[in-house]
């Protein structure tokens, strides 16, 4: 199927374009695996503290309440605009207490990759250049997380 | 907003765990720091890894070049944008963004507000064009989920790269969905 090629393409065309402009492409594959290294290292207090907070908040067992078959994937979905890393947190959990290749691992992967973290995108673009007043940028973004989220459902529906 | 939303997680999971008699907390709460180590060892290698290949990208001019093949249809979409330049890193965050690149995509983005700011006519209230950019990136095509798949590689997915195709899906019809109320909110308020 198609997702299987789409990284060996890129892979391909990245390297074939770099390779015929004379780039030094396993200087500039190094180079960028240094930038990558820096990215996680920037992301281990966030992780840490999102996972903190979300395996107490799943450990005490307060979404048995709730109950239903949706229980992990409805906080992660509250949790995908505020924070990539708590939802990616969340999403660990699912496979882990519902495997990776279940129904709802397939569904939360789906959703962890529809959508971007909206709240926090808007506070630091608009932050930027000091606008207070931001109209009705919250709502348009959040309207369009939530048709992602809905058509996540749908496709997974439809692909599993 | 996310130092509320933080207390909240930890304060409703011990505060329920002390009601409930859930005498494990204790444990969960060490483990935690196991968790997140295996969490950054299981994705780390291969974010690593396609930083690499993006750099190719970026550095032999394939970024850019891609970035002035969305220019037009950015064009389209946000017509009130006069500024060249403010296009031009409009262009490049997006492009960065659909590619995964996160460090290149964030300093072009912020300085596209900057110059889109210049054009603004009533400083500290967004203006249409900044808003319609921020909903076309906090929609986020990204066309390769690799933190996703690098996960699910490490929980052992027999296809790990399986959502590609449903997530494209789903940020596309994300983004479409954005940019069509952006149009009609902006459409209503110019009558």
């Amino acid at each position: 199927m198609l997702n299987n090629y789409i990284v060996p393409i890129i892979v391909i065309v990245i390297l074939f374009y770099g390779f015929i402009k004379k780039h030094d492409i396993y200087d500039d594959f190094v180079e960028g695996c240094i930038d990558g290294i820096k990215i996680i290292v920037d992301i281990i207090p966030s992780i840490l503290a999102m996972i903190f907070a979300v395996n107490i908040f799943v450990g005490s067992g307060l979404l048995n309440i709730v109950g239903g078959k949706l229980k992990d994937i409805i906080p992660m979905m509250f949790l995908r605009p505020i924070s990539g890393n708590a939802s990616l947190a969340m999403l660990s959990n699912i496979y882990k207490v519902h495997g990776v290749d279940s129904y709802l691992g397939f569904l939360g992967s789906v959703l962890q990759g529809a959508t971007d973290t909206t709240i926090y995108v808007l506070a630091l673009y608009f932050g930027s250049i000091k606008i207070k007043n931001t109209r009705y940028a919250l709502w348009v973004g959040l309207f369009a997380d939530i048709c992602g989220m809905l058509t996540a459902f749908i496709v997974a529906a439809k692909f599993f | 907003m996310i130092n509320k939303i933080w207390f909240l997680l930890i304060a409703l999971g011990i505060g329920y765990s002390f009601i409930s008699g859930n005498a494990s907390m204790g444990d969960v709460i060490l483990d935690s720091s196991f968790s997140a180590y295996d969490l950054l060892l299981s994705i780390g290698p291969l974010i690593v890894l396609w930083s690499g290949v993006m750099n190719i990208a970026s550095k032999s001019g394939l970024l850019s070049k891609f970035s002035r093949l969305l220019s037009p249809l950015l064009k389209k979409i946000m017509p009130s944008v006069k500024n060249d330049k403010a296009m031009e890193y409009i262009s490049s965050n997006i492009a960065a963004n659909m590619l995964g690149l996160g460090s290149v995509a964030t300093p072009a983005g912020l300085k596209a507000m900057k110059e889109l700011d210049k054009e603004n006519k009533t400083k500290g209230r967004a203006s249409d064009a900044m808003i319609t950019f921020l909903v076309l990136n906090t929609s986020g095509v990204t066309i390769i989920p690799m933190t996703v798949i690098a996960l699910r590689k490490a929980y052992g997915s027999v296809n790990p790269m399986s959502i590609i195709v449903p997530s494209l899906i789903a940020t596309t019809v994300s983004s479409i969905s954005g940019l069509l109320l952006d149009y009609v909110i902006r459409r209503k308020n110019v009558k």
